[in-house]
C-alpha cells in the first residue's frame, strides 16, 4: 500500500485527477485541490473510507467550490412540494437524478448516507437510471441539508425546471413482463394438457378426458386471448382505422382464426383445438416485443429546455434584499443575480459586471463569450467568473431560445415520421397473398366437400400468421441496437435502425460537431518573435483567466517570469511588464489598429505589442474531430451538407474537407437551420442530422433521423431520435453502413419465414392440417427465425469490425 | 382414473402459485433494475465499530 501510494503521489487520492501544481498532502495523502480534502475528511470522520477500496480514486472532483447559498430555494415550502414524492408526519420521499453516479464505489457511498446525516434514514440507487430515492425524517433534517450534503460530496443532484413540472411518472412500463409472464404461464400448462394429442398411443385416454383437457385449455388460453395478445389487436385496429395495413393485421387475424376454430372445435367435440400454437405464438411474439421495447432507460431522448433550466433564480428586490424565486414567476423589469457557473434563464439586459457567458449548450461554442454593460444576455448561457447583475426583458416561455420551442415541429408527436417500416409494407402484401389463397382453396373444394372446404379455409388463415415474419424485426433491430450500444452509439428505439439504412443526406453542425470543441490552433502572424519576448508574452498571459489567453498561454513553449503591473480591461485587453518590456495584447481597437488595417473582421485575433511595437496577432482555427476524413469517404455516396451558426471565415477548410459537391451554410439561426431541413425534406431526401447543441434542436427533430453527439451521454443533450458518444464518432459512417446491412438481414429472415409458410400452406390447401403438424411447424419456424436474426446480426457486426 | 382429474387440478394450482408469486415480484419493482442489487449484495457489512445505532440497519428496497 505504501509503494502504491509513492507511485501515485502526483495523481489526487480522491478524484484521481493529475496534481499539477504542488499536490495539497494531508493525511499521508495526495489531493489535487481543497475540495477533494474536505470530501475525503469528511468521509473519513465518519469511517467511510470504504468509499476508496471499493474503487480506486472513485471521487468527483471538487476543484470548482460553488456557493451553499444557490440551494436556498429549495427552503420554499412550493419548490418542496413538487420535488417531494411523498411526505407524512414524519418522512418525506424523494428521488434525485445524479448524473456523476460511475461506480461501485458511489452506490455504496449513496447508500450510506444516513451516517452522514441521521435524519436521513435510507437511500437506495437505481444505477441504470442514476436515481436516488432518499427517505429522511424532515423534523432533524431538511431537504436543503440533503441536497447541500450530496453536493458537498461531489454528487449535487440535477433538479431542473422540469421536474417541478408536476409529478412525472418516473415508473417503468411493467406492463410487457406482466404479459410475457402470463402468456408463458398459459403456454406451459396448455402445452401439457396437448400433449395426448401429439401421441396416437394415448387415444383411449384422448376420448375420456377429451373433452375436460379441451375446456381446461380453453380457460387457460383466456387470459392469453384478452390480456396478452390485446396489443396486437388493438393495434391491427388503429392501423385500419388510419387505412393502413401494418403487420399487426394478419397477426391478429390469423390469432383470432385459431382462437375461434379452437372453441368450436372443442365446444362440437369435433377435435382438440390449436390452442397449444395459439398460446405458444402469443409468448413467442411477446419475446420479440420485449426485445423491441428495451431500450436505454437511462437516458433520456426526450428533453428540452426546461431540464436544462435551473428552478429558481436569486433576485434582487429594490432595497438590494436577495431573494430567492422560482424562475418561472420571473417577471419582465426583474433584477437578478447569477453567480459563477449559473446559468441565465431568460433573456435579459447586462446591467452590472463583466460577463463572460459560455453557450456550449446552446451553440455547441466552446469560448465563452464576453458581454458588456447594456446588452442583452440570452438565456442559457453560462456565466464564468463573478457574479453578475441583470434585468429580465423577456419572461422565459418568450425567450429568443425557448420560443424554438414554440415551433409547430416540438407540438407534433411522434407520427409517421418514419417512413414505412419493411414489416409493414412486408405485411400488406402478406394479407392480399393469404386473401387470394384462402378465395382459391374455398373455390376448390366448395364444390368437392363442404366440411373439407371449411376446414381448408380456416387453415390457411391459422397457417399463415406471420409470426415469422413479425419476429425477424424486433431480433434483427434488438441485435442491432446492442451491437450499436456496445460502440457507444445509442438508439431510440428500434424503428430508428431502418431509418437510418435509407438515408442518403447527412447535414452536420459545424461548431461542436465536426470541430472538437475543447481546442482550437492557435497561429501567430507577423514579425518574429525572440526566445525573451516569447517568454514575456507568456509570463503576461499566465495571469490573465480569459479563455483566450489560456489558449494562446498553453500553445507556447517555455517558462515564465515575474510580472509587474498587470492590468486587464474587460472586454479590450490586458497589460505587463516582464523583464522590463511593456507587453499588450487583447482586440485591435485596444491597441489602437484601424480597421482597415485588420487582417480580417471575422476571425478573431489577438494582436501583440511589445514597447509600444506592434508585432502580429494570433487567429484561432477550429480543430477538426479526429477520423472525420474517414467518416467523408465512408459517405460518399451521400449529399453532405453543413450548417453552422459561425460566420464564414472557415469555408476553404470545409471546401477541402467535404469535397466540392457539398453545401456549405453559416451564419444560421436555429431557425434557419430547421427551415433548411424542411427544404431538403420537401425535395424528397431522406435527412440525417448530426448537431450537439440546443441551437440543433429544431432541425434534430425536424430531420428523419437526428443524431446529437455529447461528450458525457449523462449530460444534457437535446431531443433526439439518437446519442452518440463523441469518442465513437468516427464510427458514424461505419454505423450508417452496418444499418443498411440489417435490411439485408431483416429480407433474408423473411425469406426463412416464407420458406416455413410455403409448406404449411401446401399442407393447409389439401386440408391435411392437423393440431400435429401445427404444433411442429409453427415453434420450429418461429425458433429459426430467431436463431437466424441473432446469428447473422453477431457474425454481420463482427465482419464490419463493430 | 379420477386421480388425473385431482393431480391436474393440483398441479395447475401449484403452477398458479408460481405465477402470483412472479407478479408478486413484478410488483415489488424487483424487475425494474437488475444491476444494483447485483453490486450491493458484494458490499460488506461492517460490523461492530463507530456507527450509531439508529444507522445501523441496512439499506431495505422500498417502492
Amino acid at each position: 500500500m505504501e509503494a502504491a501510494l509513492q507511485t501515485n503521489i502526483q495523481t489526487c487520492y480522491h478524484c484521481g485527477d493529475s496534481c499539477n501544481d504542488e499536490p495539497i498532502v494531508a493525511h499521508d495523502k495526495a489531493f489535487c485541490c481543497d475540495g477533494c480534502k474536505t470530501v475525503y475528511e469528511l468521509l473519513e470522520e465518519n469511517n467511510l473510507c470504504t468509499y476508496y477500496s471499493l474503487e480506486q480514486t472513485p471521487g468527483i472532483s471538487g476543484k470548482q467550490p460553488l456557493a451553499e447559498s444557490r440551494f436556498a430555494y429549495l427552503d420554499d415550502a412550493g419548490v418542496e412540494t413538487q420535488l417531494v414524492n411523498f411526505r407524512s408526519d414524519t418522512i418525506s420521499k424523494l428521488t434525485f437524478y445524479i448524473p456523476q453516479m460511475h461506480c461501485s464505489s458511489c452506490i455504496w457511498l449513496l447508500e450510506n448516507l444516513f451516517k452522514l446525516n441521521p435524519g436521513i434514514s435510507e437511500s437506495t440507487v437505481n444505477f441504470m437510471r442514476k436515481e436516488l430515492s432518499l427517505t429522511f425524517f424532515h423534523q432533524q433534517t431538511s431537504l436543503r441539508e440533503v441536497v447541500q450534503l450530496l453536493a458537498r460530496i461531489g454528487y449535487e443532484p440535477a433538479i431542473t425546471l422540469a421536474d417541478t413540472d408536476g409529478k412525472k411518472t418516473t415508473r417503468y412500463s411493467r406492463t410487457i413482463i406482466y404479459k410475457l409472464g402470463i402468456a408463458g404461464f398459459c403456454f406451459g400448462n396448455v402445452m401439457l394438457l396437448a400433449f395426448p394429442d401429439y401421441l396416437a398411443v394415448t387415444n383411449s385416454l384422448q376420448r375420456s378426458f377429451g373433452s375436460f383437457f379441451g375446456y381446461l385449455s380453453l380457460i387457460l388460453s383466456i387470459p392469453a386471448m384478452f390480456y396478452s395478445a390485446r396489443g396486437f389487436f388493438t393495434s391491427a385496429i388503429e392501423g385500419l382505422r388510419q387505412r393502413m395495413v401494418n403487420i399487426d393485421l394478419p397477426i391478429a387475424t390469423g390469432l383470432l382464426a385459431l382462437f375461434f376454430v379452437s372453441i368450436y372445435q372443442i365446444v362440437t367435440g369435433t377435435g382438440p383445438g390449436y390452442l397449444d400454437s395459439f398460446t405458444g405464438l402469443v409468448f413467442f411474439m411477446l419475446i420479440g416485443k420485449y426485445f423491441q421495447q428495451r431500450t436505454y432507460d437511462t437516458l433520456s431522448f426526450d428533453r428540452d429546455y426546461t431540464s436544462y433550466f435551473p428552478v429558481s433564480v436569486t433576485v434582487l428586490k429594490d432595497n438590494q434584499e436577495e431573494e430567492s424565486i422560482p424562475v418561472r414567476n420571473l417577471k419582465v423589469g426583474n433584477r437578478i443575480r447569477i453567480r459563477n457557473q449559473e446559468l441565465i434563464p431568460a433573456d435579459a439586459m447586462l446591467l452590472r459586471g463583466t460577463a463572460m457567458i459560455d453557450y456550449s449548450f446552446v451553440s455547441g461554442e466552446s469560448e465563452p463569450v464576453e458581454k458588456v454593460v447594456g446588452e442583452i444576455i440570452y438565456a442559457g448561457g453560462r456565466q464564468v467568473g463573478e457574479s453578475v447583475e441583470l434585468e429580465v426583458v423577456k419572461e422565459v416561455s418568450q425567450g429568443y431560445l425557448t420560443q424554438l420551442w414554440n415551433d409547430s415541429v416540438f407540438s407534433k408527436q411522434e407520427q409517421a415520421q418514419n417512413v414505412g417500416t419493411y414489416a409493414n409494407a412486408a405485411g400488406k402484401w402478406f394479407i392480399i397473398a393469404i386473401m387470394i389463397i384462402a378465395a382459391g382453396t374455398l373455390a376448390y373444394w366448395v364444390p368437392r366437400d363442404l366440411t373439407m372446404a371449411m376446414n381448408a379455409f380456416t387453415s390457411v388463415l391459422i397457417i399463415a400468421c406471420p409470426c415469422a415474419l413479425s419476429l425477424a424485426t424486433p431480433f434483427v433491430h434488438g441485435h442491432t441496437l446492442r451491437v450499436f450500444g456496445k460502440n457507444k452509439f445509442f438508439l431510440r428505439n428500434t424503428a430508428v435502425v431502418e431509418t437510418l439504412a435509407k438515408i442518403d443526406t447527412v447535414v452536420f453542425d459545424k461548431t461542436g460537431t465536426l470541430t472538437e470543441p475543447s481546442a482550437a490552433e492557435v497561429t501567430y502572424k507577423g514579425k518574429a518573435l525572440t526566445p525573451v519576448q516569447e517568454q514575456n508574452i507568456k509570463s503576461v498571459l499566465s495571469h490573465s483567466t480569459h479563455p483566450l489567453s489560456q489558449r494562446i498561454f498553453q500553445s507556447m513553449p517555455g517558462t515564465t517570469t515575474s510580472v509587474q503591473n498587470f492590468k486587464e480591461y474587460a472586454g479590450k485587453g490586458l497589460v505587463g511588464e516582464a523583464n522590463g518590456q511593456l507587453v499588450r495584447l487583447g482586440s485591435a481597437a485596444y491597441l489602437g489598429i484601424n480597421a482597415a488595417n485588420a487582417h480580417d473582421n471575422l476571425q478573431t485575433a489577438v494582436y501583440v505589442s511589445v514597447d509600444g511595437v506592434l508585432l502580429g496577432y494570433y487567429t484561432f482555427y477550429n480543430v477538426y474531430r479526429e477520423g472525420l476524413t474517414d467518416i467523408l469517404e465512408g459517405l460518399q455516396d451521400k449529399k453532405i451538407a453543413v450548417l453552422s451558426g459561425d460566420n464564414d471565415h472557415e469555408t476553404e477548410r470545409l471546401r477541402e474537407l467535404l469535397g466540392e459537391k457539398a453545401s456549405l451554410n453559416f451564419n444560421q439561426s436555429p431557425m434557419q437551420k430547421l427551415e433548411y431541413i424542411q427544404q431538403l425534406k420537401q425535395q424528397q431526401q431522406r435527412v440525417l442530422m448530426v448537431g450537439d447543441g440546443l441551437n440543433d434542436a429544431g432541425a434534430l427533430k425536424q430531420s428523419h433521423a437526428g443524431i446529437a453527439l455529447t461528450n458525457s451521454i449523462t449530460n444534457f443533450s437535446p431531443s433526439c431520435d439518437a446519442i452518440l458518444d463523441a469518442t465513437a464518432f468516427n464510427k458514424l459512417s461505419k454505423f450508417l453502413a452496418f444499418s443498411r446491412k440489417t435490411m439485408k438481414i431483416i429480407l433474408a429472415a423473411f425469406a426463412v419465414s416464407l420458406f416455413y409458410n410455403v409448406i404449411g400452406l401446401t399442407f393447409a390447401v389439401q386440408g391435411l392440417f392437423t393440431p400435429i403438424v401445427s404444433a411442429i411447424i409453427m415453434p420450429i419456424s418461429t425458433l429459426s427465425v430467431i436463431v437466424f436474426a441473432s446469428l447473422s446480426v453477431k457474425i454481420a457486426a463482427k465482419r464490419a469490425g463493430l | 382414473m379420477f386421480i388425473i382429474f385431482l393431480l391436474i387440478g393440483i398441479s395447475v394450482l401449484v403452477a398458479a402459485g408460481f405465477l402470483g408469486a412472479f407478479l408478486w415480484a413484478v410488483r415489488s419493482g424487483q424487475y425494474d433494475d437488475d444491476y444494483t442489487p447485483a453490486v450491493r449484495m458484494l458490499f460488506e457489512n461492517e460490523v461492530g465499530g463507530s456507527n450509531k445505532p439508529a444507522g445501523n440497519k441496512p439499506p431495505a428496497r422500498h417502492t
